[in-house]
């Protein structure tokens, strides 16, 4: 499947939402890096909100603004310090109605 | 800024922390709760089953107002292929009882009236406030917490650590290791809305009646992992869990393997013109007896999610986390009744009282249950789902070939697959962890 499709099908899920978007304050960052990990690539795919994308010159940048604050990038790529992950403020981020 | 000193504080408007502030504050302590979510409930996701039992140690008459979806009378347990499935299901009217044992729930009402139950006890609870950091005295006991908000350190005598699965301050205070990859799945979940009619009669279920439905096979797509279904009152939540080393390694996307699923012919009718109306995604600790951290120190206990208390096998973490909550808060009730400090030495009443419990035997009953489903997902969830449904079909198909050669060729097909000693240790394995 191409990736503008899995896109188009992750943003029609999160449309459904409720977040409140700190701006300008990232709650997650990407370390500048030459070659991600296979760990950081991974997360291109398996991110459940695709925060994660790779860009023309092969790196891994991050969105985080769909995220649901899940952890699976932390569980993968935080001790390795490829990324920095924090809560988002009090009250920002995601805020589910049912969960 | 606030100037009180605390009994307890509690980080988390969860389970397991709404546990521990009501059992603490409706026995005098003076409790402060934090919680990072606008409300409490905001950022938690679960399936839901709730057990009864484990509310009712806390809040006898929870039934009279708590938000309870639907009381559970039959559950289907489902082996899927790309086109079948293969159940089993229990059915029994004795679950129509005064005081049912399962409920579905929905997490985000559910929270929001257990954290009122908190406030009633006489807890101070303070939402949109993340806990930064926790402080401690010159000897390392921990003392206090930092917060988000302005103002300085908050502090108390104990810290009661309820902050879920990814819990960062425990971690990032060197109190506990990071979840391995394989011992956390990574679950993603819809809820679909439809007229509680429609819910009744596609599951021939009467009032608040419900039924769920776990499954397992290659919807998964050899990773180790289920879905489920489960019915409420006006809608069906639906979702697919593996664990986060199962999708590093064979990078499928969440969204993808959720959406097969509602797309299997076995599940599309049951959710066929409903509206979604929310996805959502939230770890689970999978990692058992094995994973279970460090429980207590000097100043502070874990609970919970945040202790890996969660029976995989069984799909239960919610009751496991109400009883780790209430029985932390009951040790320190006992602990402070003593007049004694809540040093390390003194908290470990926290653990014996839970080894006690069936939060620590059962998870100690699983306890090689996580690493041979992990090893031999591909057997467990791709090959011998493709073969019951093969041995099923071949079964109920007529077409004139002698019952004798149907058998032979269904033996056949699991030998060929697994091999003779492959079938045995298989069971045997399975066997022995299950024990
Ligand atoms: C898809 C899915 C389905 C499930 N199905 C079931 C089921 O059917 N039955 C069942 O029994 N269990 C189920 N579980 C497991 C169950 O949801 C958990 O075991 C349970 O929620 C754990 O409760 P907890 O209080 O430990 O953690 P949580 O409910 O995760 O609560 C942690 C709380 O701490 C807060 N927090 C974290 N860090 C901070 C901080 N630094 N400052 C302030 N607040 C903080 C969070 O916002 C959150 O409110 C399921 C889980 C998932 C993901
Ligand atoms: S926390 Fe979860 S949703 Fe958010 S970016 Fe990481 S993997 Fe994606």
């Amino acid at each position: 499947m191409t990736m503008a499709v899995t896109k188009l099908r992750v943003e029609e899920k999160l449309y459904q939402n409720r977040y409140l978007v700190d701006p300008g304050r990232p709650h997650i960052k990407v370390r500048p890096h030459e070659r991600p990990s296979a760990n950081l690539l991974a997360l291109t795919h398996i991110c459940p909100a695709k925060c994660y994308e790779l860009n023309d010159k092969g790196q891994v940048e991050t969105t985080s603004d769909g995220c649901m604050e899940c952890g699976t990038c932390r569980v993968l790529c935080e001790a390795s310090g490829e990324i920095v992950w924090n809560y988002p403020r009090g009250g920002f981020g995601v805020l589910f109605k049912f969960g | 800024m606030i100037e009180q000193e605390f009994d307890a504080i509690v980080v988390g408007a969860g389970m397991s922390g709404n546990a521990a502030a009501y059992t603490m504050a409706s026995q005098g302590l003076t409790v402060l709760q934090l919680e990072r979510g606008e409300y409490p409930g905001s950022k938690n996701v679960q399936g839901a089953i709730m057990y009864a039992d484990m509310l009712e140690q806390i809040i006898p008459d929870f039934r009279d107002d708590a938000p309870l979806e639907r009381h559970l009378v039959e559950q289907r347990f489902w082996v899927m292929d790309d086109t079948s499935h293969t159940g089993m299901q229990y059915r029994s009217d004795d679950f129509n009882e005064a005081k049912p044992n399962r409920y579905t729930i929905i997490r985000a009402q559910f929270d929001k009236w257990f954290s009122r139950k908190v406030r009633q006890a006489g807890a101070t609870v303070l939402c949109e406030t993340t806990v930064t950091e926790l402080v401690r005295s010159a000897s390392g006991k921990v003392i206090g917490v930092r917060t988000d908000r302005a103002g300085g350190p908050i502090y108390a005598d104990v810290v009661v650590l309820a902050e879920g699965v990814n819990g960062l301050l425990g971690t990032r205070a060197g109190l506990r290791k990071m979840p391995k990859p394989e011992s956390v799945a990574l679950a993603v979940k819809e809820m679909h809305f439809l007229p509680d009619e429609v819910i009744e009669q596609r599951f021939g279920l009467q009032g608040d009646e419900g039924c769920v439905i776990e499954a397992a096979g290659t919807i998964s797509r050899s990773m180790a992992g289920l879905a489920f279904l489960y019915t409420n009152k006006e809608s069906i939540s639906l979702g697919i869990g593996c664990l986060v080393s199962d999708f590093a390694q064979t990078m499928e996307s969440p969204y993808v393997l959720l959406d097969n699923f509602k797309n299997h012919p076995s599940i599309r009718p049951l959710i066929a013109g409903s509206e979604v109306k929310e996805y959502s995604a939230h770890l689970i600790p999978e990692g058992g007896y094995k994973a279970i951290p460090q429980l207590f120190g000097d100043g502070w206990v874990a609970v919970g999610d945040a202790a890996q208390l969660n029976n995989a096998i069984h799909r239960e973490g919610s009751n496991l986390a109400m009883t780790s909550g209430r029985i932390a808060g009951e040790a320190i009730i006992e602990i402070k009744g003593r007049n004694q400090p809540m040093i390390r030495r003194n908290l470990a009443l926290y653990k014996t009282m839970l080894d006690k419990s069936f939060v620590v035997k059962d998870l100690m009953k699983y306890k090689d249950m996580p690493a041979l489903i992990h090893t031999n997902s591909l057997n467990f969830f791709m090959t011998y789902p493709q073969l019951m449904s093969q041995a099923a079909q071949n079964f109920m198909r007529v077409d004139g070939t002698p019952k004798i050669e149907k058998e032979k060729a269904t033996t056949a097909a699991f030998i060929r697959a697994r091999s003779r000693w492959g079938l045995i240790s298989d069971v045997v394995r399975l066997a022995l962890a299950w024990r």
